[in-house]
């Protein structure tokens, strides 16, 4: 039978953290239960929920408990342990609709332990592909999967592995991306600590329907853990057999090393990771040819995400027909997303294709935090876009999100309420962009300083009426004229919150009026005598000064002096500053 | 010395002789692997704190690379740094996550508090200041990494509260 799971975690904030506490008492209790040995608890790193109390996760597939108390777990053990029944009082909506193929280890087992992933079916799929199957039927069964890669184009991998092997020559590679250059994003950080044995295990099977025997994980610096726990199965799986040479017997080969990023955003772009693995300044190339044909050291090359990887094992048990009996019509299996920003409960979700934003959002995230209304929810970071509310009922597919102007990229997902103005988010994602253009070709270099600088102007209240335009035809001169993805799609940010909220760059430029006070050019703050205490608080905060008076006569705020931090309108209590 | 890995970006506490004897080292671990360059700066990187030039001349030799090659990657990467680095190094997460939940306002407050901007070090060499892009934490934010330490839900106004854990700490 298989063994069941509870995860266990304190998520009030540091400092009251009683984690341990409430999985030895819930583990105490179990014991003396009828389900003793068929339950084990499990104290989890994230669990997905924040300031939610005590937090219990039921795996596999089972309800999600928030703010139990220790009253509770007797309750807890008798009806939902030993009774198989959800206690609907403490379940979290929409935990329902998750699916876990991806994150099926993660947090489950213990990452460092070859032995339990193992117990979980691990290298399974790898034994199968080497014993059962020759190279070009791992691919045929990849083709039935209608697995796309994960990296944010959604490029078919099957078909990926079949030009790869295509091309005649003995000498090829495999490349595990690992970049994860998303700011805002770490579901590829989150797989690689949970259970680096199943990325490990998807890059050896690619080789291997490749023909490939030597394989190169690329790490973001910024990821020590990540970087440490690959390297750690990496020596695992060596001692076990289940790399180096004659895998497990067989008559098949595969080396693997790792290589750090250096914190360029344009090297997860793939022929900016090849420059960068072979030692060079990662700038990209113009493809053709793709890297299937010329790639790491002019060889043929085969780059995969790291979540395109964890679900290899499993396409590879459970079978093509299985995997692509989930999600919608062109897009199969599921996603993970990184949920933050406004959301109530942020973290990584896993859902099937085909759900919606809006129950991503809603029914799993909780909704958004400060109660404030919704204004849209950001996807594919500084190439993705932003859609709006009244699109939110869309099912996620790739598709469908490129259709609305943005796209699925790694699985960022940015939960914006009204408080976030679209010019300034916009003006975000390009300052991101022209720090990390890497200068190669014009139109992305020029392009998206131009942008910013427009941007600028009009979050400035110095915007013309000509500058939309401006926008959109430097938009499009980008995405038909840059050498690779980053600048194609840099205008994607701009394009996306102009299309949905062009209003709200008219407001900015002919009222000079921001109507999430973020543009700070655009405010003035003024204290409304009426409401003043006198409580001498804005006075006390100000950092320049630029409030004068005394308790007598009141305050007032100097505007030639007010650099407009809104310290005042922060700390007053009456409401007595007015911001417009 | 052993733990010098550990502060790793922080203090420069070898001398410049030994470092470059330690450099030597490495240089010989990777030199036949392909693609040797960049970890070699990234183990010289952890050596020094920096990239100072005596290293970048020893690479360039070793290696049989110009030296404007070695530089030309080294000025790509924004991981890597040719001016030494304070005893604690502050790096404010502005990616998009941390950037809606308030970043700006603790990036505002930190410039404020230790008077120096972006990319400088304070005048008595204890902090400096960087921006970085994501640490993957975007649950908890706005994130702040102090040397290797991740703080999390950071409000501006308890910077100093921060920063003081570090300014007793001898490390
Ligand atoms: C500017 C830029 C940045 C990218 N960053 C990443 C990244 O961080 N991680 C990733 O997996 N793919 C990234 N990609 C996509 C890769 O080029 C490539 O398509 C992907 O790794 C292929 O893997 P997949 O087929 O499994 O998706 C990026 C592309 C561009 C243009
Ligand atoms: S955006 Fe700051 S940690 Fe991810």
């Amino acid at each position: 039978m298989d063994k069941k799971y509870i995860l266990v975690k304190d998520t009030r904030r540091a400092g009251s953290n009683q984690t341990e506490h409430f999985a030895g008492l819930l583990a105490a209790k179990i014991q003396a239960s009828p389900a003793a040995e068929a339950v084990q608890v499990v104290r989890a790193a994230d669990i997905g929920f924040y300031d939610q109390g005590l937090v219990l996760k039921f795996l596999p597939g089972g309800p999600v408990y928030l703010n139990v108390s220790e009253a509770d777990l007797d309750r807890v053990v008798r009806e939902t342990v030993v009774g198989g029944r959800v206690l609907e009082d403490l379940a979290a909506a929409g935990t329902a609709r998750q699916l876990r193929v991806v994150l099926r280890n993660c947090g489950v087992i213990n990452p460092e332990n070859l032995e339990e992933y193992i117990r979980r079916d691990g290298y399974r799929a790898l034994s199968r592909a080497l014993f059962e199957y020759t190279p070009d039927k791992v691919i045929e069964e990849f083709k039935k999967s209608g697995l796309r890669g994960r990296g944010g184009a959604g490029y078919p991998t099957w078909l990926k592995w079949h030009l790869t092997r295509s091309v005649p020559g003995a000498e090829k590679y495999v490349i595990c991306n690992a970049d994860e250059g998303d700011p805002g994003a770490y579901m590829d950080r989150s797989i690689l600590e949970g259970d680096p044995h199943s990325v490990l295990e998807g890059m050896i099977i690619a080789g291997y329907a490749i023909g490939a025997n030597h394989g190169y994980f690329y790490i973001r610096a910024e990821y020590p853990l990540a970087i440490e726990r690959i390297g750690k199965a990496i020596e695992q799986a060596r001692e076990r057999g289940l790399l180096g040479t004659g895998i497990l017997g067989s008559d098949f080969n595969f080396e693997v090393d790792i290589r750090l990023g250096a914190g360029a955003f344009v090297c997860g772009e793939e022929t900016a990771l090849i420059a960068s693995i072979e030692g060079k300044r990662g700038t990209p190339r113009p493809r053709p040819p793709y890297p299937s044909v010329s790639g790491l050291w002019g060889k043929p090359t085969s780059i995969n995400n790291v979540e395109t990887f964890a679900n290899v094992p499993v396409v590879m048990t459970r079978g093509g027909d299985w995997f692509a009996g989930i999600g919608t019509e062109k897009s199969k299996g599921t996603k993970v997303f990184a949920v933050t920003g406004k959301v109530k409960n942020s973290g990584l979700v896993e859902v099937p294709m085909g759900v919606t934003l809006r129950q991503i959002v809603f029914d799993i995230g909780g909704g958004v935090r400060s109660g404030k209304k919704i204004k849209a929810v950001q996807t594919g970071g500084p190439s993705g876009g932003v859609i709006p509310e009244d699109r939110l009922d869309t099912p996620v597919d790739y598709e469908n999100l490129q259709k609305l102007g943005s796209i699925m990229g790694s699985g960022g997902m940015i939960v914006m309420d009204e408080d976030d103005c679209m010019v300034d988010i916009a003006k975000f994602y390009l300052g991101f962009c022209v720090e990390e253009s890497c200068g190669k070709c014009a139109p992305c270099r020029i392009g998206t300083y131009q942008l910013l600088k427009i941007l600028e102007r009009i979050s400035e209240g110095e915007g013309r009426s000509e500058d939309l335009d401006r926008l959109r035809l430097i938009a499009q001169a980008m995405q038909k004229a840059s050498l690779c993805g980053l600048g194609q799609t840099a205008s994607n940010p701009v394009l996306s919150t102009l299309n949905y909220f062009e209003t709200e760059y008219r407001e900015h430029i002919q009222a000079k009026r921001c109507r999430s006070f973020k543009c700070r050019d655009l405010l003035t703050y003024s204290i409304i005598q009426s409401k003043c205490k006198r409580c001498r608080q804005c006075f006390l905060n100000c950092p320049v000064q630029a409030i004068s008076g005394d308790r007598e006569v009141g305050f007032y705020i100097q505007l030639d002096k007010c650099i407009k931090c809104g310290k005042c309108f922060e700390v007053c209590k009456f409401n007595a500053i007015a911001r417009e | 010395m052993t733990d010098k890995k550990k502060s790793g970006c922080c203090e420069v506490a070898l001398d410049e002789a030994a470092g470059l004897e330690q450099l030597r080292n490495a240089v010989e671990l990777y030199r036949r692997k392909p693609g040797a360059l960049i970890p070699i700066l990234q183990a010289a990187q952890e050596i020094f704190g920096y990239l100072p030039e005596s290293a970048l001349r020893l690479i360039s030799g070793e290696l049989g690379k110009s030296y404007s090659e070695v530089a030309g990657v080294v000025s790509f990467y924004s991981f890597f740094s040719t001016t030494p680095r304070g005893k604690h190094l502050v790096r404010v997460c502005l990616g998009t996550a941390c950037y809606v939940r308030g970043g700006k306002e603790v990036l505002d407050a930190l410039r404020q508090k230790l008077g120096i901007e972006v990319g400088e070090t304070t005048a008595d060499r204890n902090f400096s200041l960087e921006v970085a892009r994501c640490f993957g934490a975007c649950g908890l934010a706005p994130v702040i990494m102090v040397d290797e330490d991740v703080h999390q839900r950071v409000k501006p106004r308890k910077v100093n509260e921060i920063l003081d854990r570090y300014r007793t700490r001898q490390s």
